[in-house]
């Protein structure tokens, strides 16, 4: 009697966990892309501890505290590794939402990956997207502040450079303009000896003083 | 007696502005693409050719024109010809065009350099969707470096039709980019030097183009570097020296391309080897690990033979990966400069680091590039005496970059990149090589080519040799002739002009027709520049008619 009935309770259980059943989800997991020589073989003791992190999770469910490990069921095991599970209620008669199950690893999600050594993206839960971490966003864009700090510099060096020009002019102008003028009407009439114009040697404020040319061929050889 | 007119320090410095201003932005993205569509190697001979037949003449000529007229570009050509002082006019145009759209890159390195002081780069990781499920949906379908350029940096919009508004953020860095040239051209341009297929007849006809352009010859700007020489200083050999820098500057840069290229080839090949051995382990559930780069194939066939249905449902995802075919993708211009080598720059060690260098780099190519072509439109204004007599240099120049500041502005807004591909591909080209012919043809046959010889022989003391003359007179204007022609007809033949416009949906570029306001601002563009040259020599005509009309009767 107890054999038949032991009987019965796997044969509903296989039902219940099937590839594509209802509520049943599919789990892979990359164990030696995450660790490399590392890795863990996969084995029945591995298994269990999925079953009690899917039993874990499940008992934080506010109605689902008292699930048990035997209510964890794991089918068709591959070699990828991959598997189903299902998780059904205490009566044993039928699984648990998906939806529920779903929320339950959603929020647990980091303490299983920790027990596995694994991330989300080595043990995959098909059919139940993680949450993923956002990017740090600092409250001030950096960008803003290099932006700002490289800004004011411009500014300044603008600022000091034309600051510095108008002074210079101001300087220019304070000579009288009255000199200029007898100089220019000086320079109308220039008299030229040998191809170099006799302009006067004396010093004229910012005037090229064309009796010393720079370029040689002016000047007559010796 | 006229105020000096300012002179550069030393014969160095004035070299230095010269290749600061050549070697540009196109010596980076646009040669490594032309070497890698037409033949890789043997573009170099096409190219070294019309180095040596287009390129050196012509830039001496320039240089040679504004060391002897002393003068921008404007007053230049008014000295050989009172009617030709449009080519003047036309090149400070055309000069205007590209320091309006030009900036725009150095505010895009702007962004990109200050967004390089991050960990991670911005453009490395795709951001999270609403729910934080999964990644955002377009970035999933183009790649993070394309979606920061398209959606972070241009929030680029479907189509050239739609307008959008200034984004702020670039506005802001194209205010800096234009504020620090302003700093750098403040004090005047003097402180600004303180930087096969040979059979292929497009491979011959680009070469000659690249050269044309890379030179940067018909702006103004090396007339208006070399009015600031002395009368003689040796500009044959600042002439050589200048070319034979930017030809070297484009072949080493693309050396440096194709490097990156291959960087980049072989980690997408790698990646796609990853996705496909991962999809058929997981449709299989074949042991982890199991498949590697070398059983693939192998493993392809066991599957394809034993689970034939299960096989011919997974097909369709599986990408055929091959290192030639990443190999073979060519881009040129912002494509290359923002998408691809961020690209290879995130996969790198110490990534932030190479990210600063590189951008900085483009910035120092595309601000002096800026230099001199805000020194082609500044020295005609600062030598015509009723400006400069108003106002001083400062306000000027402030002047200037305020206007372009504000027009490029247009840039910054949601279909700005479409505009920009406008303005790059249109507002230079044609103009360009009709100002340059005209400029040869103005130098040679209406100043006179013997008496620009004997000025030349005076100023700097050597002789004119014939191989120039030779080049001057027929070569060149022919040469630049059959360009002109071949684009011209390349334009008409291809019938309406197409665009490439970027599909937030898909993921990626398709191809779109300009809508007819568009081709309406491409006329405008390129007819605003040839046209100055007819009519300024028909104004200037109109205006000594007239005053020999009034003098006649007088007399």
């Amino acid at each position: 009697m107890l054999w038949l009935l032991f009987f019965l309770v796997t044969a509903i259980h296989a039902e219940l966990c099937q590839p594509d059943a209802e509520n049943a989800f599919k789990v892979r997991l990359s164990i030696r892309t995450a660790l490399g020589d590392k890795a863990y073989a996969w084995d029945t003791n591995e298994e269990y501890l999925f079953k009690a992190m899917v039993a874990f999770s499940m008992r934080k469910v506010p109605n689902r505290e008292a699930t048990e490990i035997s209510h964890v069921l794991l089918c068709n095991v591959t070699q990828r590794v991959s598997f189903w599970f299902v998780v059904i209620d205490p009566s044993k008669n039928h699984t648990l939402p998906a939806v529920e199950v779903q929320s339950a690893i959603r929020k647990n999600r980091n303490r299983i990956n920790n027990a596995f050594s694994l991330n989300d993206q080595t043990l995959e839960f098909l059919k139940i997207p993680s949450t993923l971490a956002p990017p740090t966003d600092p409250s001030v864009p950096i960008w803003i502040i290099i932006f700002g700090v490289i800004f004011c510099i411009v500014i300044v060096a603008i600022t000091l450079l034309i600051l510095s020009g108008i002074r210079q002019r101001r300087r220019k102008n304070k000579e009288p303009s009255g000199v200029d003028d007898t100089e220019d009407k000086c320079e109308n009439m220039i008299t030229i000896e040998n191809g170099i114009p006799c302009d006067p040697l004396d010093m004229k404020g910012g005037h090229i003083n064309e009796a010393f040319m720079t370029e040689d061929e002016r000047l007559t050889p010796l | 007696m006229e105020k000096a007119r300012p002179l550069w320090a030393n014969p160095l410095q004035f070299v230095f502005a010269c290749i600061s201003y050549a070697v540009g932005l196109g010596n980076v993205w646009r040669f490594p693409y032309l070497c890698q569509m037409y033949g890789g190697g043997s573009f170099l001979v096409p190219y070294i050719i019309m180095l040596i037949v287009e390129g050196m003449p012509l830039l001496y000529l320039e240089l040679a024109v504004g060391q002897r007229m002393r003068q921008g570009s404007i007053g230049a050509f008014r000295t050989i010809s009172p009617y030709l002082s449009g080519v003047g006019v036309a090149s400070v145009m055309v000069s205007f065009f590209l320091s309006m759209y030009y900036n725009v890159i150095n505010a895009w390195a702007f962004w990109y350099l200050f967004h390089s002081f991050q960990d991670p780069l911005p453009w490395s990781v795709c951001p999270l969707n609403g729910n934080r499920t999964g990644y955002d949906e377009e970035c999933e379908k183009a790649s993070s470096t394309q979606y920061f350029w398209y959606r972070k940096t241009l929030n680029i919009s479907p189509s050239i039709q739609e307008n959008g508004s200034v984004q702020w953020e670039p506005a802001l860095c194209l205010l800096l980019a234009w504020l620090v040239v302003y700093l750098c051209i403040l004090r005047g341009t003097e402180s600004t030097g303180k930087m096969e297929q040979l059979t292929n007849p497009k491979a011959w006809i680009n070469a000659a183009t690249q050269i044309f352009f890379s030179l940067g010859l018909g702006f103004g700007s090396l007339i208006a570097f070399a009015s600031y020489n002395e009368p003689s200083s040796n500009c044959q050999k600042h002439a050589i020296i200048v070319s034979l820098i930017n030809s070297s500057t484009s072949i080493f840069a693309s050396i440096v391309t194709f490097s990156i290229y291959g960087f980049k080839a072989t980690f997408n090949y790698e990646n796609c080897l990853r996705k496909v051995s991962l999809l058929l382990t997981n449709t299989f559930d074949l042991e982890d690990g199991f498949l590697t780069a070398s059983n693939l194939e192998e493993v392809k066939g066991y599957l394809a033979s034993a689970y034939p249905s299960k096989y011919s449902e997974v097909f369709p995802h599986i990408k055929n990966c091959s290192l030639e075919s990443e190999l073979d993708t060519a881009v040129q211009g912002t494509g290359l400069a923002f998408i691809v080598y961020t690209e290879a720059i995130k996969n790198m060690e110490v990534s932030q680091l190479w990210s600063v260098l590189y951008f900085f780099m483009l910035l120092m190519l595309g601000i002096g590039s800026m230099l001199g072509n805000t020194a082609a439109i500044l020295t005609p204004l600062t030598d015509s005496k009723i400006i400069s007599s108003h106002l001083p240099k400062e306000a000027i120049s402030g002047l200037v970059c305020l206007i372009s500041c504000a027009i490029g502005m247009v840039f910054t807004t949601e279909a700005g990149n479409y505009w920009f591909d406008i303005f790059n591909d249109y507002a230079a080209t044609l103009s360009l090589l009709l100002i340059v012919l005209v400029e040869t043809i103005a130098v040679c046959y209406v100043y006179g080519l013997r008496r620009f010889e004997s000025d030349l022989k005076a100023m700097t003391g050597r002789a004119l040799s014939w191989y120039w003359k030779v080049m001057w007179a027929g070569v060149s204007p022919l040469l630049i002739v059959s360009l002109f022609v071949f684009y011209l007809s390349d334009y008409i033949l291809a019938g309406t002009l197409k665009y490439q416009a970027w599909e937030a949906s898909q993921g990626q570029l398709v191809t779109k027709d300009y809508p007819a306001y568009a081709l309406a601002a491409i006329g405008l563009l390129v007819a605003s520049s040839t046209m100055c040259i007819p009519l300024v020599a028909l104004g200037i005509f109109v205006l000594r008619c007239l005053k020999r009309g009034d003098a006649a009767p007088v007399a």
